[in-house]
Formats: C-alpha cells, sequence, structure tokens
C-alpha cells in the first residue's frame, strides 16, 4: 500500500495524465480541459440571462462530473492514503519560504495561509478571494487552463495556447519572485 | 442566443457545437466513466503533488524539475495520443467522430492568462487542483473556488467591454 501513500515522480503521473487526453476523446469526443467547469457551474446555477451563460448546461454535465470526481480523488489521494511524510521540495525553495516567515511544511499547503482560520484575515482576502478571482477571471478571459491550453491545447499543436501557456508561465514567474514576497512580507 | 453574441465577436463558441449533440439522457453509464476518470485524475493529482502550493513556488522559483517533468511529459503523450487518433481516424465510443476544435487566437489568451499567472502563483492551484484540494481537506480553498466561479460570473459580465 506505500506506493499509494509516497508522493509520486513526474516521469509516472505525467504521462498517467496525458493519457487524460485520449480516454476522454475516445470515450465521448470531449476535450481536456477542466476551467470550463466554473462556466458551467455559473451557467446552471446564476446565468442572469447574461448570453455567456446561456447554453445549454445539461449537455456538459460530463465535466461536472469529471471535476466532481477530482474533488473524490484528491480525498482518497490526500485523507484516506495521505503521505505520513512531510512534503519534501527543493531545499532552496523551503529556504526562500521559510525566510519570508512560513513555518508549516507538513502537509501540500502552508497552513500558515490556506488554514479556515485565516478565512476572514487579510490573508483571506489575498490569498484565497483575490487569487481565486484572478484564476476565474483569469482563465475564463483567457480561454483555458492549465489543462486546456498547456496539455491539451499543445498536445494538438495549436500555437494560440503555446501563447497562453507563456503568458501564465512568465506571469506567475514574476508573481513568484516580485509580489508574493511582498504579500508575505505584509501578512506574516 | 449564446450562437448570435459568439458570432458578435468574431469568434466561435466552445460550447456551441455544430453537430448533433449527444444529449445526457442516452449516456448515464459514460457518464459515471468520466466521474471515475475524475476521481483517478485528482488522485494522481495529489499523488504528484502538482495541487501543492510548495511545488509550484518550487516551479516558479526554477528550483526543480518536476511539475515542468510533469506537465511535459504529459503534453508528449498528449501530443502522441492525438496523432494516433487523428492519423487513424479514430471514432469515440460514442459513436462520434473525433475532432476537436482548434483555438482561436485573441488578445483574451494574453491578458487573461496574465492575470491567470497571478492567481496561479498566489493560490498555487489552477482550477482543477482547485477541486482536488479541497477533496484533500483544505476546506479554506472552497473560498478560493467560490471566488473563482465570482471572477468567472463578472468575466461573463464585462465580457463585451473588454479587450479580445
Amino acid at each position: 500500500m506505500d506506493i499509494f501513500k509516497i508522493p509520486w515522480p513526474w516521469y509516472i503521473a505525467g504521462p498517467l495524465i496525458g493519457l487524460t487526453v485520449p480516454a476522454l476523446l475516445l470515450l465521448g469526443n470531449k476535450p481536456f480541459g477542466i476551467s470550463s467547469s466554473l462556466r458551467h457551474i455559473c451557467a446552471a446555477c446564476f446565468p442572469a440571462n447574461l448570453p455567456f451563460f446561456s447554453y445549454n448546461w445539461r449537455d456538459e454535465i460530463w465535466n461536472l462530473l469529471f471535476v466532481l470526481g477530482i474533488l473524490i480523488g484528491g480525498y482518497i489521494g490526500g485523507v484516506l492514503l495521505e503521505n505520513p511524510d512531510d512534503i519534501v521540495i527543493a531545499s532552496h525553495t523551503r529556504e526562500v519560504l521559510s525566510g519570508l516567515k512560513i513555518n508549516d511544511f507538513s502537509g501540500l499547503l502552508p497552513l500558515d495561509l490556506f488554514s479556515t482560520e485565516n478565512i476572514l484575515s487579510a490573508k483571506g482576502l489575498v490569498f484565497l478571494v483575490a487569487g481565486g478571482f484572478l484564476v476565474g477571471f483569469g482563465t475564463r478571459y483567457a480561454g483555458g487552463c492549465t489543462s486546456g491550453h498547456a496539455i491539451m491545447g499543445l498536445s494538438n499543436l495549436q500555437w494560440p495556447s503555446l501563447v497562453a501557456t507563456i503568458c501564465f508561465m512568465a506571469s506567475g514567474i514574476l508573481t513568484t519572485f516580485y509580489i508574493i514576497p511582498v504579500l508575505l512580507k505584509f501578512l506574516l | 442566443m449564446a450562437f448570435q453574441y459568439s458570432n458578435d465577436l468574431g469568434e466561435s463558441d466552445e460550447f456551441v457545437r455544430h453537430k448533433p449533440y449527444t444529449s445526457a439522457r442516452n449516456s448515464t453509464g459514460l457518464n459515471f466513466v468520466y466521474l471515475l476518470l475524475g476521481t483517478l485524475f485528482g488522485f494522481i493529482f495529489v499523488k504528484a503533488e502538482i495541487v501543492s502550493w510548495f511545488r509550484i513556488q518550487e516551479m516558479f522559483r526554477f528550483d526543480s524539475f518536476h511539475m515542468y517533468g510533469v506537465i511535459g511529459s504529459a503534453v508528449v503523450v498528449g501530443a502522441l495520443s492525438v496523432q494516433i487518433i487523428k492519423r487513424l481516424k479514430l471514432k469515440a465510443f460514442n459513436g462520434e467522430t473525433i475532432s476537436i476544435a482548434p483555438k482561436t487566437f485573441n488578445k483574451g489568451q494574453i491578458y487573461g492568462s496574465l492575470l491567470f499567472g497571478i492567481g496561479w502563483a498566489i493560490t498555487g492551484a489552477c482550477p482543477g487542483p482547485l477541486f482536488a484540494q479541497i477533496g484533500a481537506g483544505y476546506l479554506a480553498v472552497t473560498v478560493t473556488l467560490l471566488s473563482a466561479l465570482l471572477g468567472t460570473w463578472v468575466y461573463g459580465y464585462v465580457r463585451h467591454r473588454l479587450p479580445h
């Protein structure tokens, strides 16, 4: 059972994730893309007569079941078969983050930022609310995320997806080096 | 209505398909398979730790090959699979001919991706991992997900005023 608890190397996990592309195509001619699920939830729950949400979301219910599955899989992998050890990351990253007063390296996310007690604090406002808003707004504006553009789009050799991938990688790198240290300095 | 709107913008809408759709009513069993596939996928997400805020920091700091290896090998396997499917003109199990809509370029892919990159670095999650993080017990991320839904909705609301 140990193999289901310890972290998997990239050369096992990456190809398995890549196989999702043909699996979805062969099952029902579905393109791999996860951020669309957020749009379908909007279309199902609060379409507000907006043209962008006026389509038959029921035809895309497979996508909602897929992300529900991701949640269940997260529970199985992260709770039932939780890695008992601290997360192992590059020592340099750990040193930098420790220097920025991140103390909790026990799980997948630092509880210094992502604990439920922080929801109503400034930390929550920045790392949960503002961050989440940018993920939702940005992926929809871009027409896709890491799965739809980086994996599905690049797999299908689409140059607009390459543009998108370069843009969100560059922006993430700049945010990590220049914005996050400032945020952590003020919030921790 | 969505169809007219997408024409107004001069781009095709990915959810307005020019083909007879397969409705949910004749694919209940298949829907269960999507749930299973998602479960498998979420499990791999957690085991590969790509839903980890730390791993995302490590990637953006160029301190480890791990994330690049995951995404890179996924793209290689995905691209080979797509080539095989196209060459052999395979059909899906539901009888549809497999066709992948091309991505048409618009400036939103630049502006939107730049905004998404900031959010990805801050939350340590793209949309898929958000669901996996909640499942893995990080209940505070529910707030992130709700906020991402709000962001998606606001985009739908202001879309016609944004440069595309």
